[in-house]
């Protein structure tokens, strides 16, 4: 089967944008980007309005829990656009990047399960006569945490959980890590295409399957938990909270969108989108194919464990079965379904398929009679999505964006030159055609 | 699979739209009940069951005139098996459907999640499901059985009436077995039974490769003592597991298999011809012999319209959970979780195995233990039977929960330390 | 196991006093309440009491009350022996005489558990061993067997020259062995009983030697007494805190101070907010309480705990030993030699064993590869819904079972079935979808994935979320067993003779067929073989049809032996893409080897850390990933054209 680390059989029209225009230093950021300036338009006026209907800030229309499930929302935008950056821009259909995400909040979840625990666990000892040793302090934090599955002992990868600071730089650092071992490891041996994507898929299931164990130290399947409630806010409203989080939330990915938006659109987003088009003919161009690959894998593994970080305290509990790798071929689906290669798209369809699917697994729409057979949403919403997907794979590939195509009248997407699909099966198969 | 849909129905017109929380009903007209269990996912296989319990508990409770007047409501949800979702789920029941109670979850991550939304909103929830302990909630009544309720009797079965002098503990990978096999280890040491003597094994959940496994246990055999082995394995791993022990000629008399999470609905899914013989130990079977018992199945029976579904031991619970709050709300005269809350403890009423089941100040039942040895036809010989054991939620064979104690009615803690006489905490350990 | 030691020996030392003999049914009688909730621990004496009694009733009685056919009338609560008779029952009082039928419903039937009905066999064995009826006998020897007591051995003894069985002699006398080397009096006779075994490594003969190595701990200060097996040494063989432990229970040092009853007393010493002199508020480390609990020693508040010093010396002036239970040397020395040579059959056996687990772990793997293997391996068609095709094979395998009883002719309809419902279905998804997509192998990835989803819970909805029986044929029962520690169960060589048989079929249709050569043809190159007159559409149709078609039979063979769930194929998804991808694409040799070394670095991880099974997959996992990187294209790795690139 053909891989794009071999030589092109056929020519390809162009040099593939390799080289950019040459308005591109006359012009400003958000002029040659004005989708970006329109996202985070559209993102400030709808923090505004969830905040002025929320319960803590405004008039209550928005319920608490909902107002969680935006902010979530948000983060799990944030690391589809990771995943857009990879696989959309770079053609690496990596099947692991919720690995990333949720070791990002497994590491701030350490943090927030061993300070809330100090707190009670020092309240208690105090009333006991004498004051605590810092001894006795660290054994019933472990009763307390590891007592629940089975063991009174903390582990060693608990040695930071006591600081914020260097539980957050963690976790950035391990799956950042994580990331950069893995990715050179595999680019330097060229595994690509489906080879790659099964392994990143293997990658997240041997993490998931180490998580599960009880003494991997972060409580096997039961993972951590109550991390709802934050440190030293023991008595804060989780109205507040909530809204809290989801500035936070909104913000990050203002950010990560800015930044992405502008990686793209530089000299470095040219080189990306020409080695998902042509790896080989990068290479032969003289280009560190590794490097870029490396780098892109281990910043978006970056952006995946920031949103985790955000994700999980609003989530309250995270387990090993958010690493397994369904989860992360969900964030392909939902790229897919957004439209792959344009960075709003990627946030359209993680929030457009994520808050569907809470709408229909909620039990809360009706059924709808067809004929004698009643259709129970509960039931067929899976199949739906499964096959909305195919249908999307098979008759729209540029997915919910290719709508804004078809209103703006843009003809052929703007790609800065790239030819027509998001990797060279597809370039082959317009080709075919013509 | 009608079923969902009758509930749908119901709770489709009871839950209000995403955005609008308090609008769609007018207060007071219902008494809500959420029923908080998985219909999709992998425990879906369990928790259907149960959802199904309610909504005929709660359709024969209207039948009866409701309570206080008002007629029950069941607003389900779907939690879909993921662990966040039910924290999500029961937020929402609380703040937008505004439930008075919640019958819910299986799993103990599951419950895990839940509780630290119920303790912030104040909520009540009824668990069903036998658990490893070690938690005591002021919001949550717990009416599956404690560790020292299930498992504490079946290893006195094995050592008294089995004469077992080594142990095989083999368990799904989860909290439920590591925590109760913790305990049974160090109650088995205290009973003089050497550390050597115990082998433990934990599997991913699912397993279904345990040619090894099976021989690595028949192999224990070899120092000339009497093997016996404690199943925690759970949900479907079991009928790969019990097939190689078929397979294996592994007998009851030679290798007797005591499993803490195999009970009717599961043996459904296999051939049982070759397992009798084998243990289970219940707070309730099937095939237990009381007029209680034989009105209840043929109740389940009537409403799901299917002649050969089962009953089994969780559905129990939330029959003995539910009446028991009909029966806490008469006597407070509200549903407001504390004066219900208040009015639980102390609360009788009888088990359909025979007896009555009590609330205990500690938020746990008493029940009597059931053991019981497979037949062929899938159901239980019930073998031994013991007088109520009340519920302990901290267990007295670890040293760092012997000296912790709950109790809601004097005490008011539920992790009340007696040694230094201090409460540790008031929200439960999660 | 005391417990029936004092059973047996009362029964046995009753049985010759006729004049103690009483009824069988006046004892019954007179225990009733406890023969109703019997106990294995207090009915000892009255089975006792029964088998003593010289009354011809009593086996009878005893028998039933075994066989769980002792019941009670409901209408009089009569206690009766019951007899099967059609769908009811023929009762007789416990005297003998005939008391009429019943139905089921008139009945309570009184459920002895197992170790009372062990008890009840043990006590039936003075009756059984020399029965005429050879089943019996053979029960009784099961009984012995299972529980084996000092007062047995005469009575085996006795019956052997009269046992006319061939068999059942050969058991007698191995028992008659076991029990001579646990209980005769005469240490030479004991000493022969083990040197006639040999090296013989069943599981009885092991257990029946073992317990006369069993070791006890002991500490002692001077030289030790009894049969000692060892000396250990501290800091290798137990720590510092076990040897203090064995010190503290064997009376010769006393028990250190815990922390926690530390700070109790230290609380309970509270004195104008200090404690020893120091202020409460400074006792936040260990050591000022070390300081303070010193002062209140000094003070002479608190009894003086030992201190590390004292307990080191302690240490330090005794000796730890590993004792044998038994007394006699010679009985000790003989069982030691021959456990040696037993262990090192056993270890042979042992590797054997976990060959066999592995290879069948391998054919199983194997099995859910193979047809991937077609797919993926030959076509490059990314197919997630591989898994789901499994499950409906399996499903299929189940909807037959119910249509027909037979387990035997419902595997065998079964199978084409499987293969002929999973062939339309995956030609049908190559024909609607996949077809599409074969320039976009990632985009066929998605698109199949969704079709996995959509199946899944299609199924679900279906076939609903329990688990659904598959029952292999009464022949695939029981396992083959070669002794008893190298076996393998019959459903698993089943396993792995299809997969044996779907790799010469895939051999044989790819080498020798018309429709192979085909199917080569237009993987290579579709283009060229159009050209010579092959319609590629056909054959992409027809070779994803094929590998579907192996999926569901793979579900079959799957469902009997683990479980049939709408979730079961998901499980092998991911493992059998890696099988295909570590063995190396494109080659059926290649998805061999890879079931092979995944299956076999399983079972040996497993070996290495038997309690964690979760762990062995995990690390599996990492292997495989790190086994890519290195060779990236598998272990078999095609070159040249055949290649693709």
């Amino acid at each position: 089967m053909a891989t794009t680390s071999s030589v092109p059989k056929y020519p390809t029209g162009g040099a593939g944008g390799v080289k950019p225009p040459a308005s591109y230093g006359n012009r400003s950021f958000f002029a040659r980007n004005p989708s970006a300036l329109i996202f985070i338009a559209c993102l400030a006026v709808f923090t505004l309005v969830v905040t002025l209907a929320s319960e803590a800030y405004g008039g209550g229309f928005l319920s608490t829990s909902f107002v969680k499930t935006l902010g979530k929302t948000l983060c799990l935008s944030l690391v589809a656009l990771a995943m857009d950056l990879i696989w959309g821009y770079a053609g690496i259909l990596s099947l692991g990047h919720m690995a990333f995400f949720a070791l990002g909040g497994y590491m701030i979840g350490m943090w927030l399960m061993y300070a809330r625990t100090e707190e009670i666990v020092v309240t208690a000892l105090s009333q006991g006569g004498l004051p605590a040793t810092p001894e006795e302090v660290t054994q019933g934090i472990a009763n307390q945490i590891f007592g629940v599955v089975g063991s009174s002992d903390l582990p060693a990868i608990w040695s930071f959980a006591y600081s914020l600071p260097l539980q957050l730089s963690l976790a950035l650092a391990v799956p950042g890590l994580l990331a950069l071992v893995f990715g050179w490891l595999a680019f330097r041996s060229r595994v690509t295409g489906v080879y790659l994507s099964i392994l990143t898929q293997a990658m997240t299931l041997a993490l998931a399957l180490y998580l599960f164990q009880n003494d991997s130290g972060l409580r096997g399947n039961n993972g951590l938990s109550g991390l709802q409630n934050l440190p030293g806010l023991g008595q804060t409203s989780q109205d507040l909270v909530s809204i809290w989080f989801f500035w936070a939330s909104a913000l990050a990915l203002g950010l990560g969108y800015l930044t992405l938006a502008w990686v793209v659109s530089g000299k470095f987003g040219s080189v990306i989108r020409a080695i998902r088009d042509d790896e080989a003919r990068v290479r032969f161009l003289g280009y560190p194919v590794e490097v870029y690959k490396l780098f892109l894998f281990t910043l978006t593994a970056l952006i995946a464990a920031l949103a985790g970080v955000l994700y999980y305290p609003q989530a309250g509990i995270i387990n090993p079965a958010e690493l397994a790798p369904i989860a992360s071929i969900y964030l392909a689906v939902w790229v897919a379904i957004g439209g792959r290669g344009r960075l709003y798209g990627a946030v359209i369809g993680a929030a457009f398929v994520s808050l569907l699917s809470s709408l229909f697994t909620s039990g809360r729409l009706p059924d709808i009679r067809l004929g004698p057979l009643p259709l129970n949403w509960v039931d067929w919403w899976l199949v739906i999505l499964g096959l909305a997907f195919v249908a999307v794979t098979l008759f729209a590939p540029k997915g919910i964006g290719g709508l804004f195509d078809r209103f703006l009248r843009i003809a052929t997407p703007d790609r800065k030159g790239a030819p027509l699909g998001p990797d060279d099966g597809s370039l082959q198969e317009q080709e075919a055609q013509q | 699979m009608n079923l969902t849909r009758r509930t749908l129905l119901t709770s489709a017109a009871a839950a209000a739209a995403l955005s609008v929380p308090r609008t769609a009903f007018a207060q007071g007209e219902t008494i809500k009940v959420g029923v908080l269990h998985s219909l999709s996912g992998t425990m879906a296989i369990s928790e259907t069951t149960l959802k199904d319990t309610m909504l005929m508990l709660i359709e024969a409770q209207n039948a009866k005139g409701g309570l206080l007047g008002k007629q029950l409501e069941a607003v389900v949800v779907d939690p879909a098996s993921d662990w966040p979702l039910f924290a999500e789920k029961a937020r929402e029941l609380l703040t937008v459907s505004e439930v008075d109670v919640i019958f819910g979850c299986w799993t103990s991550v599951s419950r895990k999640s839940v509780l630290p939304v119920i303790e912030e909103l104040n909520g009540l929830l009824f668990y069903p499901v036998q658990y490893e302990g070690e938690e005591s909630s002021k919001n949550v009544f717990y009416t599956g059985a404690a560790p020292n309720q299930q498992a504490i009797p079946a290893v006195d079965y094995y050592l008294e009436e089995l004469g077992v002098t080594k142990f095989a503990l083999l368990g799904t990978d989860y909290v439920y077995p590591r925590t109760t096999n913790n305990i049974l280890e160090a109650y088995l040491i205290g009973k003089g039974i050497a550390k050597e003597d115990i082998f433990v094994n934990y599997t991913p959940f699912g397993h279904s490769d345990w040619s090894k496994i099976v021989g690595d246990v028949v192999a224990l055999g070899a120092d000339g003592k009497k093997v016996g082995v404690i199943s925690t394995i759970n949900g479907d791993a079991n009928i790969g597991f019990y097939k190689e022990l078929a397979a294996g000629g592994v007998t009851a008399d030679t290798l007797p298999v005591v499993a803490f999470s195999v009970g009717e609905e599961e043996l459904s899914g296999l051939d049982t011809t070759n397992l009798a013989g084998h243990l289970a130990a219940w707070n309730y079977f099937m095939s237990a012999d009381t007029p209680e018992n034989a009105a209840f199945i043929a109740a389940w029976k009537a409403f799901i319209k299917d002649d050969k579904r089962v009953t089994n031991d969780p559905m129990e619970a939330h029959y003995i959970g539910f009446n028991m709050w009909v029966n806490a709300v008469t006597a407070a005269g509200t549903t407001e979780v504390d004066a219900v809350s208040a009015a639980m403890i102390g609360q009788e009423f009888p088990n359909l195995t025979g007896g009555m089941a009590k609330m205990l100040p500690n938020h746990h039942l008493t029940k009597p233990v059931l053991i019981g040895e497979i037949r062929a036809d899938g159901q239980f010989d019930i073998i031994s039977q013991t007088d109520p054991v009340p519920g302990d939620a901290w267990t007295d064979y670890l040293p760092e929960s012997a000296v912790l104690e709950a109790d809601w009615a004097e005490l008011k803690c539920g992790m009340y330390n007696t040694e230094t006489s201090t409460c540790v905490q008031l929200k439960s350990n999660y | 196991m005391r417990l029936t030691a004092l059973f047996v020996a009362a029964l046995f030392w009753l049985a010759p006093s006729p004049s103690l003999a009483q009824e069988a049914a006046a004892i019954v009688a007179e225990n009733r309440d406890q023969i109703e909730k019997p106990s294995r621990q207090t009915i000892g004496p009255v089975i006792a009491a029964l088998a003593a009694s010289g009354d011809t009733m009593a086996d009878d009685i005893l028998s039933a009350w075994a066989d769980k056919r002792l019941v009670i009338r409901k209408a009089d609560d009569a206690l009766l022996i019951a007899g099967p008779d059609g769908d009811g029952f023929i009762l007789r009082n416990l005297d003998g005489s005939e008391a009429g039928a019943a139905e089921k419903a008139d009945l309570t039937e009184l459920k002895p558990n197992a170790g009372v009905r062990g008890l009840i066999a043990a006590a039936l064995v003075q009756f059984t061993l020399s029965d005429p009826d050879p089943m019996r006998r053979g029960a009784a020897l099961t009984s012995i067997a299972r529980d084996p007591q000092p007062e047995t051995l005469d009575a085996l003894r006795a019956s052997i020259p009269s046992e006319t069985d061939p068999a059942l002699k050969t058991q007698k006398e191995r028992l008659g062995r076991f029990l001579t080397l646990r209980f005769d009096p005469d240490p030479s006779a004991r000493v022969a009983a083990i040197e006639s075994l040999g090296a013989d490594t069943s599981l009885d003969t092991r257990a029946a030697l073992n317990p006369l190595v069993a070791t006890t701990r002991i500490a002692t200060a001077g030289e030790p007494a009894g049969n000692i097996a060892r000396p250990l040494s501290l800091g290798r063989d137990l720590t510092q805190a076990e040897a203090y432990a064995l010190l503290v229970a064997a009376d010769l040092a006393p028990a250190r101070l815990t922390l926690e009853e530390q700070r109790a007393v230290l609380v309970a010493n509270i004195v104008n907010g200090a404690v020893g002199g120091i202020p409460v508020d400074e006792l936040n480390t260990q050591a000022a309480r070390d300081r303070a609990y010193t002062a209140l020693e000094a003070a002479g508040t608190v009894p003086t705990a030992a201190t590390d010093d004292e307990a080191k010396a302690a240490l330090a002036a005794h000796r730890f030993f590993d004792a044998y239970v038994e007394t006699d040397p010679s009985v000790t020395a003989a069982a030691l030699a021959a456990l040696t040579s037993i262990d090192r059959k056993v270890g042979l056996m042992q590797a054997a064993d976990l060959g066999l687990d592995a290879l069948s772990l391998a054919a199983i793997y194997f099995l859910a590869a193979i047809g991937l293997a077609i797919t993926f391996g030959v076509m490059g068609v990314i197919n997630m819904a591989h898994g789901e095709f499994i499950t409906i094979g399996a499903y299929t395998g189940f909807v037959v079972q119910q249509l027909v009883p037979d387990y035997t002719l419902s595997i065998l309809i079964a199978l084409p079935l499987a293969f002929a419902v999973t062939f339309a279905a995956g030609v049908a998804m190559e024909r609607l979808v996949i077809r599409h997509l074969y320039k976009r192998p990632l985009e066929t990835l998605l698109a199949t994935f969704g079709i996995s989803i959509a199946l899944q819970q299609i199924l679900k909805n279906v076939f609903g979320t329990q688990a659904r029986p598959l029952t292999a044929p009464g022949w695939l029962d029981g396992a083959l067993e070669f002794n008893d520690v190298v076996s393998i169960s019959y459903i698993r060589i089943a396993i792995f003779v299809l997969a044996l048989l779907f790799l010469c079929f895939f051999l044989y249709l790819m080498k020798r067929t018309r429709l192979g050569l085909e199917v080569r043809a237009v993987t290579q190159n579709p283009a060229m073989a159009a050209s010579m007159g092959i319609n590629p559409d056909r054959i992409n149709m027809l070779t994803f049809g094929l590998g579907s078609g192996i999926a569901g039979i793979a579900g079959v063979a799957i469902g009997l032996y683990a479980k049939v769930t709408s979730e079961m194929g998901a499980d092998y998804i991911v493992q059998s893409f890696m099988t295909v991808v570590v063995g190396g694409v494109g080659n059926v040799w290649g998805t061999l080897a890879g079931a092979t070394m995944i299956g076999s670095l399983q079972k040996v991880i497993e070996f290495l850390n038997p309690s964690n099974t979760l762990a062995a997959q995990t690390y599996m996992i990492l292997f495989i990933i790190l086994f890519i990187q290195f060779r990236p294209r598998g272990i078999i790795a095609l070159r040249g054209r055949a290649a693709g690139d």
